[in-house]
């Protein structure tokens, strides 16, 4: 479609979904529609300034309609996506950053006071991106498959919890334990050291070998380090073994609570603030601090000398090698650095979860990372982010809704097609077979799209190549 | 326990430690000869192993109660290398050809396909007996003729006790062995898959139809892999659609042990892996004075990959190969 078209077409598109949906807030078709307008705006190709009014307008209504609703998971969707749409698509510079800053601060919080869980899913959201970022240095742009990327993720959980709580006294002697929880944030950067540490650690052995075996070696390590997690409870107690250590202690908010109340945001609220939902929205802004820290880093790495030679070893290891790349140290910087981006999350999870066990660690974790990174498009600072949500929202929302709508039918006796849901056995949980849609994913990315949903540029080019040149050799 | 106990349960762990390294060396074939053909670690070998198990437990279930058990198993043993390797040759007909067709280098796209591969067929087998039994951790079937010791009547040499199924695993294995042996050595199937196996190219220009062949070898491959998982639940009895995770890394870890690509190698690689877990398992606790008991047995496989992939990465029994620019 042509941009003048498109010009006309996309806006009033919108604007009558929008109408249709905020006359009818629960009507699950006008939400639909708002999605697929959403969608129409990213794809068809209007000029710069009418999309970003677009989605501007659509965050408004979005954010009216979560208001109005607060159990509305569609419009949740649709804030997620149009923050992602306004920060990948090419819109004026200074929209981008007022849709951002509008749909972070504002519209998600706000969507948070009405329904919690939205703010649960976003920290969920933003842990993981944080992860698949790191993964995505790693398998992305160095080219190194890395299975057992939960370590550092536990590395980094645990360095807080066993400090931040009393676990620390069953091997230091003297009752120093639970530290002070503000020093939380001194252990931020004690934990990115000390998973960059573990990164090298492992990458020392690991990294001598060739792609595929590197895959197996680091499952294997990642294997290790849950196990020595789930068995290290003697002879000194370090882990607390399979129980896991609780309670983590977490920086008190009630500063944040004064200031927020005293802000009004309490009216908002509808009573005034308390601790869980203070915590929430704590946790959830320093994920995003986290997260903007995160990602520049990653940017600047990316063009840098070092981002330069990892997808010179990630593209062919023995020419960057002729060029004079070393090999070892600049694949263990690509190693420490996604596992620093993953250690610093684990602490943070390790404190809003207040509860740190050894099943939050497992291949089955890593394998949920590595997913987002190719749902999203390797090497791409923007598709590990998308990935990150899709597959969160997916694996901690869709699939648990689905499980309750199965639920209910079985329960009500509901009948589709004439068959009665009551028949369905008990044990068929949609919820516990995460396994099949990641594995589903990473199956169908690999033959449909190995690029990723939003591929690096370079990628890309690579990918039509190859197409190209099989063509030929058909022809 | 003191070191005199220890020394007399030795000769019944060396003969545990064998009966699960004949089951690692008949997983380890099929990671060695995918990869002997394709250059590729088909992480999904194990949930082929585990299928295997499946499909013997479903004729156990079907027909247990009637007849023979000894029949029975003959049965399950035919019905779990048919499904076994017909399932592996699907999976390298829907998820491995199309990659291999669009072509290109990078030996990640293949690699993280068959991991997509596994994780779906975890949860594929948990979906279907969920749906067809309503339950997905399964027994197999215990009779007296099968724990029968054979050593019982003869009176037992250093206290051994054999259990006829240990004495199945070990026939069956033996005789899977040397059938793969002779269908690979002296057959022209076999001619084939090694020269396949040796450059595919030329193998075509020869006349060899490397998709045919290719399909072969997951087809054989998956066959030992689902006998080795009916083996599997015979000495362990308890199997779960993740039950295949944990054999099939020591199986993978054997056939690197013996050199990947090699076939005598990965027998050689499953027994000494077999053997060194059991030994692990029982003496560990022992010699770390308690300090580190049996649970660290099976971090023990992947040491020994990381160590072998450090100082020997050619395996036992590989040829060093240089990479070629």
């Amino acid at each position: 479609m042509k941009e003048a078209q498109a010009n006309i077409v996309v806006p009033v598109l919108a604007v009558l979904v929008s109408l249709w949906a905020l006359v009818a807030p629960f009507s699950a078709l006008a939400n639909f529609l708002l999605l697929v307008a959403l969608g129409l705006t990213a794809y068809l190709k209007p000029s710069q300034m009418v999309r970003a009014l677009t989605l501007a307008g659509l965050a408004v209504v979005f954010t009216v309609l979560i208001r109005e609703s607060t159990d509305d998971k569609w419009a949740f969707y649709g804030l997620v996506g149009t923050l992602l749409s306004a920060m990948l698509l090419r819109i004026p510079a200074a929209l981008k950053i007022l849709i951002g800053i509008a749909i972070l601060f504002i519209s998600i919080p706000l969507a948070g006071f009405g329904n919690s869980l939205f703010l649960e899913l976003g920290v969920q959201v933003a842990i993981f991106s944080a992860l698949a970022l790191g993964l995505n240095v790693v398998v992305g742009q160095a080219g190194l498959l890395d299975l057992g990327f939960a370590a550092f993720f536990a590395i980094g959980a645990y360095s807080w919890a066993i400090f931040g709580s009393g676990q620390a006294n069953n091997f230091i002697a003297g009752h120093h334990f639970p530290l002070n929880p503000w020093l939380f944030f001194l252990f931020l950067p004690i934990a990115v050291v000390a998973a960059a540490f573990t990164g090298v650690l492992i990458g020392l052995p690991a990294l001598r070998l060739r792609g595929d075996y590197l895959a197996i070696v680091t499952l294997g390590l990642g294997e290790v380090v849950r196990v020595l997690a789930n068995n290290l409870d003697h002879p000194i107690n370090l882990t607390n073994g399979p129980q896991g250590i609780t309670p983590v202690g977490r920086p008190p908010v009630g500063w944040l609570i004064n200031l927020l109340n005293g802000l009004g945001v309490d009216k908002l609220y509808g009573k005034p603030l308390d601790e869980s939902i203070a915590y929430q929205l704590f946790f959830y802004l320093l994920a995003l601090v986290i997260i903007a820290i995160v990602i520049m880093v990653n940017v600047r790495l990316s063009g840098s000398r070092f981002g330069r030679a990892w997808v010179a070893i990630r593209e062919d290891e023995i020419a960057a090698k002729a060029m004079g790349i070393p090999l070892l140290p600049t694949k263990l910087l690509a190693f420490a650095t996604g596992a620093s981006f993953s250690g610093i999350m684990g602490a943070i999870y390790g404190a809003k979860q207040s509860f740190v066990d050894p099943t939050s660690f497992t291949l089955n974790q890593s394998i949920f990372i590595l997913a987002m990174v190719i749902l999203g498009g390797m090497g791409n600072i923007g598709g590990a982010v998308v990935g990150a949500a899709a597959v969160t929202l997916l694996n901690l929302d869709i699939l648990k809704n689905f499980s309750d709508q199965l639920n209910t039918w079985r329960q009500t006796g509901f009948t589709l097609l004439g068959y009665n849901f009551a028949n369905l056995p008990s044990q068929l949980e949609p919820a516990k077979y995460e396994r099949f849609v990641f594995g589903l994913i990473l199956i169908l990315m690999m033959i449909f799209r190995p690029e990723g949903l939003i591929p690096e540029q370079r990628h890309k080019v690579e990918m039509e190549e190859a197409r190209l040149e099989t063509k030929e050799e058909g022809a | 326990m003191s070191l005199t106990d220890l020394l007399s349960i030795l000769p019944q762990t060396l003969l545990q430690g064998l009966l699960l390294g004949f089951v690692y060396a008949m997983v380890a074939l099929g990671y060695t000869m995918v990869y002997g053909v394709l250059g590729l670690i088909n992480f999904a070998h194990s949930e082929i192993f585990m299928i295997g198990a499946v499909a013997g437990l479903e004729v156990f279930r079907y027909l247990g109660k009637s007849g023979n058990p000894f029949v029975i198993l003959l049965l399950a043993f035919v019905v779990a290398a048919v499904v076994s390797g017909i399932v592996a040759m699907l999976i390298e007909r829907l998820a491995y050809r199309p990659l291999r067709r669009r072509g290109g280098k990078n030996v990640l796209v293949p690699l993280i396909t068959a991991i997509g591969v596994s994780f779906l067929l975890q949860d594929l087998v948990r979906a279907i007996e969920a749906l067809w039994h309503n339950e997905f951790n399964m027994q197999y079937p215990s009779y007296d003729s099968f724990n029968y010791d054979i050593f019982s009547a003869i009176g037992s040499p250093l206290g051994l006790i054999l259990a006829r199924t240990g004495l199945i695993v070990i026939v069956v294995s033996i005789v899977m062995l040397l059938a793969l042996n002779y269908l690979v050595n002296r057959t022209k199937l076999g001619k084939a898959i090694r020269a396949v196996a040796q450059d595919m190219s030329t193998a075509g220009l020869m006349g060899i139809n490397a998709d045919t062949i290719i399909s072969r070898t997951f087809l054989i491959g998956g066959a030992l892999a689902g006998i080795a998982g009916v083996l599997f639940g015979l000495i362990y009895t308890n199997i779960t659609p993740y039950s295949g995770f944990q054999p099939g890394i020591k199986a993978f870890t054997a056939a690197v042990l013996g050199g990947i690509g090699n076939i005598p190698g990965a027998v050689v690689g499953g027994l000494v892996l077999g053997e060194l877990e059991t030994l692990g398992g029982t003496y560990l606790g022992f010699l770390t004075r308690g300090n580190f008991g049996s649970e660290y047995a099976q971090v023990l496989a992947f040491l020994i990959l990381i160590l072998i992939l450090l100082f020997r990465p050619q395996g036992l029994f590989g040829q060093n190969v240089s990479e070629k620019v």
